[in-house]
């Protein structure tokens, strides 16, 4: 298995959690209630740290240390999915874009916990204990606020058609796709995606929402390979506006 | 953090005369005698009514004192910064969070205490009402702010009202983390490269005046405050909270080399106390009244969150809401 394909895969679920964290951090102060507040908190310390155990894997595999992989390169060297880098908008998006997005990585670190790449399959089973409160965290709300009021229906519907189109871009392709299946590292997008379809209409089936037809849903590709909506550099420049000063120097 | 420069208007004794005064004496000994005061207890109306606003002026001070901070979350140099900030600022989230339990302990609902903080009716700290311009700013409120607060919430932990000083109890352990953290980033600043020494004798020249402030006006000229002292809602006066503040701080400050903008600052060997140049208490009152740089910026993105957020909780008291219980 070429090293290649490995680093591909570790960069993107690494850019992944890093921008989901950020986009979570920003509620920080900002919450619809207090509780929300410290829960969208805790999850941003919980993805941003994952990003840093995964950037710390690509640095044994030869890769400029973490805060110069994360704090350095530009929109177009990322390879997070477009769906994390959307602004937050109101508390309706930010909660379906944390359904959608934590119900995949829950299923992707799942598979991984069978990686055949040792220090992966380590790390994973680590993430996947810190995904369950995710995923749990997420459903309570969906299940709450999708069968409450008319207007908490409303915006959640709203916004569960706004972002399945980004959401089905998480599981964009890899060129090593076959080598990276084949070599056991990874089970690869096709079958997570089949589960998280299954397990996110699980969810939407118990509440007032309707789910659409998914074969006529063109998904939003493009964030793998570093083609990014006009969202993400400007995140990025806010991200490095105080380590660009001087990235030599300690913080 | 937070919780400092506790502001007591001039209040009203009148109402003591017209307690029971067999329940006042038992309520007063009991204070003495070193008891917490329970929630279910007999009290005096007003250390109820003085209690409910030093407590929930505390709670605001931990929510608005977030957004300074919270907005170079962002912005956080490097992982490590990063993830400590975030840690922190949650914190004090969940501060607040522990403050209104508190004082809703005594009668007035979280509700009500927010809608008195976005109309203005309500205080908080007012070092708050100053702006974060750089990273040297953030990293001066997480070990110098805190610093102050912690001063002032290890005496108020040793107060009369059980649910409050058992709340700080918490509180304080955390925060002294918090100073931990903005020290360790403080001393960064110090050993760096001369941008970064600038940058932080830049934040300490601005921020200094505000710090002074934060314990409250001079004992000179504040309001007299004895009732609320022989009660224990009070556990010090400004000028001691202040000076204990110096004792411990100043050395470590110049220990760095930087430099205070005071002048007249130094410790009277005689009295053993720190001299400095009286704050200006004008601009203290104008900005605790409204009127500083950023006092509408900072109830504005209050209100913004409160307003964006009623749905949610409308939502959730819709008897249509299905009650799930998160069991992990």
């Amino acid at each position: 298995m070429s090293e290649i394909a490995l680093k591909e895969l570790l960069y993107k679920m690494a850019d992944d959690q890093l921008i989901q964290g950020h986009r979570n951090s920003e509620w920080t102060g900002m919450g619809p209630l207090l509780e929300e507040d410290i829960a969208f908190s805790s999850m941003a310390q919980d993805t941003i740290g994952q990003s840093l155990a995964l950037y710390n894997l690509l640095h044994q595999l030869g890769e400029s240390d973490p805060d110069t992989i994360a704090f350095t390169r530009n929109s177009t060297q990322f390879h997070n999915c477009v769906l994390t880098e959307l602004p937050n908008k109101e508390y309706d998006f930010s909660l379906i874009r944390h359904f959608m997005f934590d119900t995949a990585q829950a299923i992707r670190y799942e598979a991984l916990t069978r990686s055949s790449y040792l220090p992966l399959s380590q790390l994973a089973i680590k993430i996947r204990g810190e995904l369950r409160y995710h995923t749990l965290h997420a459903n309570t709300w969906i299940k709450q606020l999708g069968s409450a009021t008319d207007e908490s229906i409303e915006r959640l519907q709203k916004s569960l058609l706004y972002a399945l189109p980004f959401a089905l871009g998480i599981f964009e392709e890899s060129p090593y796709e076959k080598e990276i299946i084949a070599s056991g590292i990874f089970e690869g997008e096709q079958k997570i995606k089949e589960k998280w379809l299954t397990q996110i209409q699980k969810i939407i089936s118990q509440t007032r929402l309707t789910f659409p037809d998914i074969d006529l849903i063109q998904p939003v590709i493009g964030g793998r390979t570093g083609k990014h909506s006009e969202h993400l550099q400007p995140l990025l420049d806010e991200m490095s506006e105080v380590f660009r000063i001087d990235p030599t120097t300690e913080w | 953090m937070y919780g400092g420069g506790n502001t007591f208007e001039g209040i009203k004794t009148d109402s003591i005369q017209q307690e029971d005064p067999k329940r006042l004496a038992e309520f007063e000994s009991r204070i003495d005698r070193g008891e917490k005061i329970e929630p279910s207890d007999w009290m005096p109306a007003l250390y109820r009514k003085q209690l409910i606003r030093m407590i929930e002026q505390h709670a605001h001070s931990e929510i608005i004192g977030a957004l300074p901070e919270g907005t170079w979350i962002t912005r956080a140099p490097g992982f490590k910064r990063k993830m400590a900030l975030m840690a922190k600022v949650q914190d004090e989230v969940g501060h607040a969070q522990l403050l209104y339990s508190a004082a809703e302990t005594l009668g007035k609902s979280r509700e009500k205490m927010i809608d008195d903080l976005i109309s203005g009716k309500s205080k908080y700290s007012n070092v708050f009402n100053y702006p974060t311009y750089t990273w040297a700013d953030c990293c001066f409120i997480s070990w110098l702010v805190d610093a102050g607060a912690i001063v002032n919430q290890l005496a108020n932990a040793k107060g009369s009202y059980g649910p409050y000083c058992r709340a700080l109890d918490r509180i304080c352990a955390e925060e002294s983390f918090h100073l931990k953290y903005g020290h360790h980033c403080v001393i960064h600043l110090a050993s760096g490269t001369q941008i970064q020494k600038d940058m932080f004798q830049e934040a300490l020249n601005r921020w200094w005046p505000p710090m002074m402030h934060f314990f409250g006006p001079s004992d000179k000229i504040s309001i007299h405050t004895d009732v609320l002292m022989r009660w224990k809602v009070k556990m010090g006066t400004n000028d001691d909270m202040r000076n204990q503040f110096l004792d411990m701080y100043v050395p470590k400050i110049w220990e760095l080399g930087f430099t205070i903008p005071d002048p007249k600052l130094g410790k009277n060997p005689e009295t053993g106390r720190w001299e400095y140049t009286e704050p200006d208490w004008e601009e203290f009152k104008r900005v605790i009244n409204g009127d500083g740089p950023c006092n509408k910026e900072r109830l504005e993105v209050r209100r913004i969150a409160e307003e964006r957020g009623r749905w949610v909780r409308e939502a959730l008291k819709s008897p249509q809401a299905v009650y799930v219980v998160p069991l992990a």
